[in-house]
């Protein structure tokens, strides 16, 4: 069942469109905000909410990235991968984290700490080689070190 | 340069804070709004957009007035009921940087773009498309959109006017083809960001089948500029460097001494930002080639770096000026490697919907990666190029394959003896160097 709390800013953001399916990745993106990920048991819930069926819905969430419908860490990493990145430094920055946190891509951490996800150019090539974590863009990670604090600020 | 000759960036805050609505309205924020709604008919400002040469900022380069001029007017179907326009604010084209600048700095820029060209082509409704990592910029907007409807910018009977407009954030998640705009307008939709046949095109069939005016953020706040100076000194702008009025904000990314972004002139030579503005290379590096505007752009040379960086020009000499933004290959960096990170790009975010795209870029990962493996041979050269050509304008759906073979047949042809090297010697020549 969706919460009172979810059901709220569902209906503020439908407010945007004229037709409630509209709404949907977003309303998508605030379920996943509240609960971490988008499991099936809530996508059902959801779906029925905005008029759609599941198959519906599961097609427009599992089309994009930032909608997760597999479990993920309290926090998720986003590696910029792409050309501006990768031109800076982006293969020593991505061995260092998979083996500081001893996970690959698209795996999550035993304690559940962070998910390490492989992402398309964040926009910031300016501060080159960079990451996401959760909302926060990290960049200058040259050399690769440069991570580790950052990575303790985050539970 | 002074600020006037700085228009899209001359006024940002020092500590990189957006500008709130008193400060924007200081620097003459929103004057061209009150001046449109007071004394331009509609036509009359999409007559000085015309006039300005302003051309897309998103890519194509494609001239914002005639864009606008698209948009049904008069007594027909089309023109009762709602009409749209959307800020392309996706910008996920590797190596490009700029809109986010203009969104955290100036939200208000935009929105006052936006209000002039709902106002030329009767729009009522406009939303703002923002990429999903974006959380800065969509801080920024939500802010400044709140503002404006507080002080009657938006909303109804604006400033006793009697024009309307609504105006909406959409924070997106993920996926390159949202840039596309006939894919962008699916996923506002909430659907998938798969393309639309064009015609129609959205001007006359757009968002929810109404007509639409999709543009890209630098687009947009050039508007205001040239509505409150003119189109006569908005041409001026680009001093004589190029046919293009206005500025453009420019950047480099990649292993020079300052990557960031500045405005300058249209018609600025590649060697002038590589080399006063980006400070050269990094000491060590040795420049060895450039995408001049984004991943999906052909790559350049040190012959070509005196190239004038606008629309015609760059084209001229074989390649696009896409958003200007450049991403350089410097010498300690392998070109198969890097020509394997763009195509991995292109392959990930193909939507899939036509076959050169969804299996000849994945077909070309596999190469490349074997390639950079030391497993490549021969014959997998000329197998890319046939990618390349097969991935060319008039086999696909949208731009999006065109876009992957620019750098993929440019960056074979000028790096081939690399390509061959690492067929020769059976590894990544860069990879033994390194390690
Ligand atoms: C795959 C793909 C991605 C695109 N991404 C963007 C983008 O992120 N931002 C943008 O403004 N234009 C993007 N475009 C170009 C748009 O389709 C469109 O041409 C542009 O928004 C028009 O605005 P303009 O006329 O102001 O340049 C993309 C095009 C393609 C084919
Ligand atoms: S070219 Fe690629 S991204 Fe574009 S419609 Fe075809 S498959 Fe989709």
């Amino acid at each position: 069942m969706l919460s009172g709390a979810e059901l709220n800013e569902i209906e503020k953001e439908l407010r945007a469109y004229s037709d409630r399916k509209m709404g949907c990745i977003g309303a998508l993106k605030i379920v996943q905000r509240h609960r971490g990920w988008i499991t099936d048991e809530a996508l059902r819930d959801l779906a029925g909410y905005l008029e759609m069926t599941p198959d519906e819905l599961d097609s427009v969430a599992t089309f994009y990235p930032l909608v997760f419908r597999r479990q993920v860490g309290r926090h998720v990493i986003l590696v910029c991968d792409s050309v501006s990145c990768y031109n800076v430094g982006y293969e020593e920055l991505l061995w260092h984290l998979m083996k500081r946190l001893a996970i690959g891509l698209g795996q999550t951490t035993a304690d559940g700490r962070f998910t390490l996800l492989p992402a398309a150019c964040l926009g910031v090539c300016e501060s080159a080689p960079a990451i996401m974590i959760d909302a926060d863009v990290h960049g200058g990670l040259e050399p690769p070190e440069k991570v580790d604090q950052i990575l303790n600020s985050y539970e | 340069m002074s600020n006037a000759e700085r228009p899209l960036t001359g006024d940002f805050r020092a500590d990189g804070r957006p500008l709130g609505i008193g400060e924007y309205e200081k620097t003459g924020g929103y004057l061209a709004l009150r001046r449109a709604l007071k004394e331009m008919s509609p036509a009359g400002v999409m007559d000085e957009v015309k006039d300005s040469r302003l051309r897309g900022r998103g890519g194509a380069g494609f001239p914002t007035g005639s864009k606008w001029s698209f948009v049904p007017s008069g007594a027909d179907v089309f023109s009762s009921g709602p009409k749209f326009i959307v800020a392309n604010a996706d910008e996920m084209e590797p190596g490009t940087f700029k809109d986010r600048i203009l969104m955290e700095n100036n939200p208000h820029m935009l929105i006052e773009g936006m209000l002039l060209g709902a106002y030329a082509t009767g729009a009522d409704c406009a939303y703002i498309f923002v990429r999903g990592e974006y959380f800065g910029s969509a801080r920024a907007i939500g802010k400044a959109v709140a503002e404006a409807y507080g002080k009657n910018y938006l909303g109804k009977n604006i400033l006793g006017s009697g024009f309307n407009l609504e105006m909406h954030l959409h924070m997106s998640a993920g996926r390159y083809m949202c840039g596309e705009e006939t894919g962008l307008l699916n996923s506002l939709e909430g659907k998938r960001a798969i393309p639309r046949t064009k015609p129609p095109y959205p001007q006359v069939s757009g968002f929810m089948g109404r007509p639409t005016v999709v543009n890209n953020v630098e687009t947009l706040c050039n508007v205001p500029h040239i509505i409150r100076n003119g189109a006569e000194w908005f041409r001026g702008l680009s001093r004589g460097f190029s046919g293009d009025g206005g500025t453009k904000i420019y950047g480099a990314s990649g292993r020079v001494k300052r990557p960031g972004a500045w405005e300058l002139p249209i018609g600025t030579t590649a060697r002038e930002i590589l080399e006063e503005h980006a400070g050269g290379m990094r000491d060590g590096f040795r420049f060895r080639g450039l995408l001049p505007g984004g991943a999906s752009t052909e790559f350049l040379l040190e012959e070509h770096l005196d190239v004038r960086m606008d629309f015609d020009s760059v084209q001229k000499v074989g390649s696009r000026m896409g958003t200007g933004t450049m991403i350089i290959l410097d010498d300690r960096t392998c070109p198969v490697g890097m020509q394997l990170s763009l195509q991995k790009f292109f392959a990930r975010e193909s939507c899939g919907w036509c076959t050169p795209c969804r299996e000849g870029l994945s077909w070309v990962v596999h190469m490349l990666g074997a390639i950079e493996e030391g497993q490549g041979e021969m014959e997998d050269i000329d197998l890319l190029l046939e990618q390349a050509r097969l991935l060319a304008p008039g086999h696909t759906f949208c731009a999006l394959a065109p876009g992957a073979a620019e750098p993929l047949g440019s960056g074979v042809k000028y790096f081939r003896q690399d390509f061959e090297r690492h067929i020769r010697e059976k590894h990544c020549p860069w990879k033994i160097k390194n390690s």
